[in-house]
């Protein structure tokens, strides 16, 4: 008896331990009631920095209104809705309606949980088909982009104009790093990015790789090693601060806030912080190898209906999707939200109404999905090896060529 | 009702023993649920998912095939295993000498009681007292290469910064080094009860007896510690292996698993990523498991030892 009870006390302190991957079922049954109750609709969003008095909380409500429906608005944390989305979808009580981050649509669809735009009705012909592809996988599209944002270049003006270097010129990498030294001889710091091992440092490296010709289903070609180079000459030679390895987006451009940096590559949702700075500022975009736009990754959320057992909801459930994706509502959602708008109708109101956003437009046209060229779920696994290679090569443990190597072969084994 | 009484008068009153036992398995019947649903359940549950070949769809759909030890086998074939082994070993380790030796340091310190030792011993707490976010960020923040507040101190006095979290070679350290900062308040306030249980009269009789201080730590504090020491270092030693906030705050396991132990690794493959591999997630948090078990029924067997 003594023994037994022992055991279980240790037992049950060691299970503490478990709480790392434990599981569990009973932590979406909060959201378990109402998806299946008369005519209450359940919304799940990544903008948990709003609250019910928000506009964006009041479209919801109103698009619900309009379909003869009560919505019940749920916001998450983005990193927290994927995996909620996931044991909803094992509970099966999904939300009615899921706006959720692009490159996990293809995860959720292949999951199964997604229904397509032809079981839905939903009309997806005016959005840009670059920024569509993120939500499409072998042919069929899984949601509607609510907006886009993506990555151009802010530089501080002050910085750029005691080192004698003039943005425009700012054509390619070999002027952007010829920029930085100038900016380094001057004694200021070059540029600032976020090199972070998560999937956040791989956003930020894309328009670099892509902007070099390279593919993501070849790794180690070398385009990629030229990319790679890139980021780690500038670390070498003190253009780039080391703890760009550790940085965040935020604390990226916490650092490019601080007025030492030249150049901050960073998203348009720091559009509003960027008038905070106290110091004037611009915007680029990040130049390709070659001169040009380079392609930079699209961020932002689609608009999904995940597969419910009762088929007759999705009619009210595209009605609310047709609302909030409307012209005049998408342009109050974006401007919200301090995105790009996905339609070419909505993004020509949004320049007119601020002529400052037309290089953020520019910008997400020449944008690429992480997860298009119907990579879908490939992407997540690619990408984890990405972020190992140019964080191996930033820290110095392995040169960017044999970093790359690595990577491409543990992603050909993992997408095998 | 004492076990002798119970043998005396079993043969009379064998059907209100029956009842009594009804009642004995009603008042536990709260704590086997709580049991069952908090902590057989999960285990179960992790079991079973370390067993299946889960992909997104399987875990949504159902029907993930039985794959037999695949999992296990997979994580341990991956190229992070060793590693994360070796340094769950050193992070786990190290930081459980240096939080036990220091706090009984302090804890030896401060049984002597002189003006100010209260107020500086609930100084020594404010590390636990402190959200583990709020602490590894300030970490990650003094650590920072280019603006963190140690390197620019090294710079003063003439020393060459060093990377902290972002140099292979120093983000285990740093973690090491942070985790020993919160660790101390909990062995100092432990060892410190411990010390005061000590009675004072073997002290006196050790001081007669001519001992020198330092004698009188080896020879009687420190054998008299000795339960409570064991408690520490298994609690400490639980604790320890599972430090996940702190890592993954401070360096998200980088660079490129170079601060990686079983418990970030763990979260890395079921939620760090946009794809989640539960199987594999499960395997590891189930392997880290096994780890704390065998140190604590090894505690329970010297405990049951020493008693006996």
């Amino acid at each position: 008896m003594t023994l037994s009870r022992r055991v279980w006390g240790a037992v049950a302190a060691l299970s503490l331990v478990a709480g790392v991957t434990a599981c569990s079922n009973d932590s979406s049954s909060d959201s378990a009631s109402g998806s299946s109750g008369g005519g209450t609709y359940n919304i799940w969003d990544p903008y948990p920095q709003f609250d019910d008095s928000s506009d964006w909380v009041k479209l919801l409500q109103k698009c619900g209104t309009d379909a003869g429906a009560t919505v019940k608005r749920t916001g998450y944390d983005t990193t927290d809705l994927t995996n909620k989305a996931l044991l909803a979808a094992q509970q099966g009580n999904s939300p009615d309606v899921l706006i959720i981050d692009n490159p996990v649509v293809s995860t959720l669809a292949e999951a199964g949980v997604l229904t397509t735009t032809d079981d839905t009705k939903i009309d997806t012909s005016a959005v840009e088909p670059n920024l569509l592809a993120a939500g499409q996988l072998d042919g069929k599209t899984y949601g509607i982009p609510i907006g886009a944002n993506t990555l151009a270049l802010y530089y501080n003006k002050k910085v750029l104009d005691a080192a004698k270097v003039d943005p425009a010129t700012v054509k390619d990498w070999t002027t952007l790093t010829a920029a930085l030294q100038k900016v380094k001889a001057a004694g200021k710091k070059g540029i600032t990015f976020s090199a972070i091992g998560t999937e956040e440092g791989s956003f930020q490296f894309l328009p670099w790789f892509w902007g070099s010709g390279a593919n993501l289903t070849q790794l180690d070609s070398a385009q990629a090693v030229a990319s790679l180079t890139l980021w780690t000459d500038w670390l070498k030679k003190g253009y780039a601060p080391n703890s760009v390895l550790n940085n965040t987006q935020t604390t990226s451009w916490q650092e490019f806030a601080s007025g030492n940096f030249a150049f901050s590559e960073n998203g348009t949702w720091q559009l509003a912080n960027a008038k905070k700075t106290g110091f004037e500022y611009g915007i680029i975009p990040i130049p390709s190898q070659a001169g040009g736009t380079a392609p930079a990754p699209t961020g932002g959320e689609f608009v999904t209906a995940p597969v419910q057992k009762d088929t007759g909801r999705y009619a009210t459930s595209e009605k609310i999707i047709q609302c909030l994706t409307s012209e005049e509502n998408a342009l109050t959602t974006d401007t919200t939200l301090s995105y790009v708008a996905a339609t070419k109708a909505v993004q020509e109101k949004q320049v007119a109404a601020n002529p400052e956003l037309k290089v953020w437009v520019e910008a997400v046209g020449a944008a690429k999905g992480r997860t298009s060229d119907n990579l879908g779920t490939k992407y997540p696994k690619i990408s984890e090896q990405m972020w190992t290679a140019f964080q191996a090569a930033l820290s110095g443990s392995k040169s960017p060529q044999d970093a790359l190597t690595a990577a491409q072969s543990a992603a050909a084994a993992a997408t095998k | 009702m004492s076990r002798a009484e119970v043998a005396v008068a079993a043969p009379a009153r064998a059907p209100r023993r029956r009842s009594g036992q009804w009642a004995a398995w009603g008042f536990l019947v709260p704590v086997v649920i709580y049991l069952i649903a908090f902590y057989a359940y999960p285990l179960y549950r992790n079991l079973d998912l370390s067993l299946h070949k889960y992909t997104v769809r399987s875990f949504v759909q159902g029907g993930a095939p039985f794959s037999g030890l695949d999992n296990y086998r997979a994580v341990i074939d991956n190229p992070t295993f060793w590693p994360a082994l070796m340094h769950t070993i050193v992070f786990t380790g190290v930081s459980l000498i240096f939080q036990f030796s220091i706090g009984m340091a302090l804890a030896v310190f401060f049984a002597q009681n002189f003006k100010l030792s209260a107020t500086l011993r609930a100084l020594f707490l404010v590390p636990w007292l402190l959200p583990l976010i709020v602490s590894s960020s300030t970490w990650s923040w003094m650590m920072n290469s280019d603006s963190g507040v140690i390197n620019s101190l090294l710079r003063a006095v003439g020393v060459d910064p060093v990377n902290w979290l972002t140099s292979p070679s120093w983000a285990l350290t740093s973690v090491i080094i942070a985790n020993v900062w919160i660790g101390i308040p909990f062995n100092l306030v432990v060892l410190y009860s411990g010390l005061q249980a000590i009675p004072s009269d073997i002290y006196e009789a050790a001081a007669l007896d001519g001992a020198t201080s330092w004698q009188r730590f080896w020879r009687v504090t420190f054998p008299l510690l000795r339960p409570v020491s064991a408690i520490t270092l298994l609690l400490g030693l639980v604790y320890t292996l599972k430090v996940f906030d702190i890592i993954w705050i401070m360096t998200k396991g980088g660079p490129t698993d170079s601060s990686t132990t079983f418990a970030t690794w763990s979260y890395k493959l079921s939620f760090g990523n946009l794809l989640p591999q539960f199987g594999p997630g499960a395997a590891v948090g189930n392997l880290l498991i096994v780890m704390a078990l065998i140190f604590g029924l090894l505690y329970i067997r010297t405990q049951r030892r020493a008693m006996s």
